[in-house]
């Protein structure tokens, strides 16, 4: 019998892992699932889609901003690297939203229950012998979070900008509306609401300071943040499933399987 | 309407024990404590358990029901079928003493440990003034009635003992946290958090506030924050390195 946790001598000895009588097992599950298939249509997008992320006036947001000179004519706007870039121009910025979503207090909570099962669920005994959380290399990494949450709003204005341009047709002439530019406005409006929502977004916005009576209007802009943040983990998931539809739309427009129906 | 229903209350001490089996009545509008208070009554009066109020305010009667970290008083019967096997034990992180008693010292061990609130020095205790916006955060935390559930479910010490010495819980990270944020403690309490309480164990995996019987946002609004606030003054690259330009400040007086 394993000494340490809650079979450490001295402690209610109960002979089991946990008494809990519902499926906590659950939660954690349909986390893995809906985590496990993200990433697996993500890897796909970015390493099997550089033929298929842009269809006039629409770019996938795996591949925005498109910054390789390798990138096809129209989503080239913000192309800076040269020609010696070699690979898919989506892994120059797809490390962002994943660095985002990696350090994100909430996802974290996600993977560390679901899939380091630490703990699986509440008060059910976690496998691992040893536990050091977040203090040492890799996990204390955690910590950047807040530049990631940085890059995260650029990222969020870039993907505005795209929504905006989803306002001119394919020949580059402002009136235009199709599905796709609705489906880039609710995507980008999703961003925003999770990127406003984050914890280190609170904190920015006035959680640092002890006197919200001395800034009135960061105080309210707190008020609003705090609102908001506590359904983060809802525009975490919300979130995740706009990028695919927005994105396996542009794909669907680009391999051909579809065109855009238009509004005006 | 009253029913017989099957318990399994865990008796024992550090020694060893086990779950034992007891059939008793329940009425309506009763709670566990009340069935663990017939049970004395009625078939086992060297039951011993731990409770001051029956009302969800002492934070006394912590135990674990059908392995769920909750108060007995304010855990209702109706809240289970009558068909439904009830287990109670004693909390599973902290040594027991006997039967549904737990020893919590470690708890008050740590409690020491935070550095006390400390208004500027030139201020008499009678001349404190803050706006209810200021302190507001901080009273949150105050609602706290140390009934040490959270400390009970949190993984880094229920799961790992040797974590004790260095963690000292999400309790004492929201005192933490409390005194951080307010408006009228001259202390810098960031070091502090990570270095003498462990702050970075904490993986915010939540437990603590889904146990809270004060409904506190442990998480959420106690230690995300502070540890935004370690981020403040350690990795941030506008606050952190534009500190280094402020000249030698380091944070004696809260940032206001
Ligand atoms: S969120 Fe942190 S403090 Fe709370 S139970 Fe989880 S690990 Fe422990
Ligand atoms: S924070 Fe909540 S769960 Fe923890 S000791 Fe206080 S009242 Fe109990
Ligand atoms: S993005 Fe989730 S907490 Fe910052
Ligand atoms: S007896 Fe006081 S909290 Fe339950």
């Amino acid at each position: 019998m394993a000494t340490t946790g809650i079979d450490t001598p001295g402690r209610a000895q109960v002979g089991v892992k946990t008494l809990r009588q519902d499926a906590w097992w659950i939660q954690p599950a349909l986390v893995v699932l809906g985590l496990t298939a993200f990433v697996a249509y993500g890897i796909w997008r970015v390493f099997w889609g550089s033929h298929t992320y842009y269809s006039a006036p629409y770019i996938s947001i795996f591949y925005s901003p498109c910054i390789a000179s390798s990138c096809v004519p129209g989503a080239d706007e913000f192309a800076f690297i040269g020609s010696w870039w070699a690979w898919t121009p989506a892994l120059l910025v797809a490390w962002i939203p994943l660095g985002f979503r990696l350090t994100c207090y909430y996802y974290r909570k996600a993977y560390f229950r679901s899939y380091w099962l630490s703990p699986p669920a509440c008060a059910v005994a976690e496998p691992r012998k040893n536990y050091t959380g977040e203090r040492r290399f890799p996990l204390i990494l955690n910590n950047s979070h807040r530049w990631f949450f940085y890059l995260g709003l650029l990222l969020a204005l870039i993907l505005t900008y795209d929504a905006v341009l989803a306002f001119r047709d394919p020949q580059g002439q402002w009136g235009h509306m199709g599905l796709g530019t609705v489906l880039l406005i609710i995507n980008a409006f999703c961003l925003w609401a999770y990127t406003l929502s984050c914890h280190s977004c609170r904190n920015t916005i006035a959680g640092r300071l002890n006197h919200f009576s001395k800034h009135p209007v960061r105080y309210r802009m707190w008020t609003i943040v705090s609102r908001w943040n506590r359904h983060h983990p809802k525009w975490a998931w919300i979130s995740l499933a706009t990028i695919v539809i927005a994105d396996y739309y542009v794909y669907l427009l680009a391999s051909g399987h579809l065109t855009d129906p238009r509004f005006f | 309407m009253a029913y017989t229903a099957h318990f399994k209350v865990w008796r024992g001490d550090g020694s060893g024990g086990a779950l034992q089996d007891f059939d008793v009545e329940v009425n309506e509008g009763e709670v566990v404590l009340d069935i663990i208070h017939r049970l004395q009554a009625t078939q086992t009066p060297d039951l011993a358990v731990r409770w001051n109020c029956k009302a969800g305010k002492c934070g006394s009667c912590s135990a674990e029901i059908n392995g769920r970290p909750r108060l007995m008083c304010m855990t209702r019967m109706s809240t289970f079928t009558e068909e439904q096997t009830i287990a109670v034990t004693p909390m599973r992180t902290f040594p027991v003493i006997r039967d549904l008693v737990t020893d919590v010292s470690y708890n008050y061990e740590k409690a020491r440990m935070v550095p006390s609130f400390a208004p500027p020095a030139d201020l008499a205790p009678g001349d404190y003034r803050m706006a209810q916006v200021d302190v507001e955060r901080s009273q949150e935390f105050r609602k706290c009635i140390e009934c040490f559930l959270c400390q009970d479910v949190c993984h880094v010490i229920r799961d790992h003992e040797p974590n004790k010495e260095s963690y000292s819980g999400p309790r004492f990270l929201i005192r933490l946290a409390e005194l951080d944020m307010h408006p009228l403690d001259t202390v810098d309490r960031r070091d502090v958090a990570v270095e003498d309480h462990g702050l970075g164990f904490c993986n915010i995996t939540k437990c603590c506030t889904e146990v809270c019987p004060e409904g506190i946002k442990i998480t959420d609004n106690g230690i995300i924050p502070l540890k935004e606030r370690v981020v403040d003054k350690r990795y941030d690259p506008v606050f952190s390195v534009g500190s280094l330009f402020r000249k030698g400040q380091k944070r004696s007086a809260p940032p206001t």
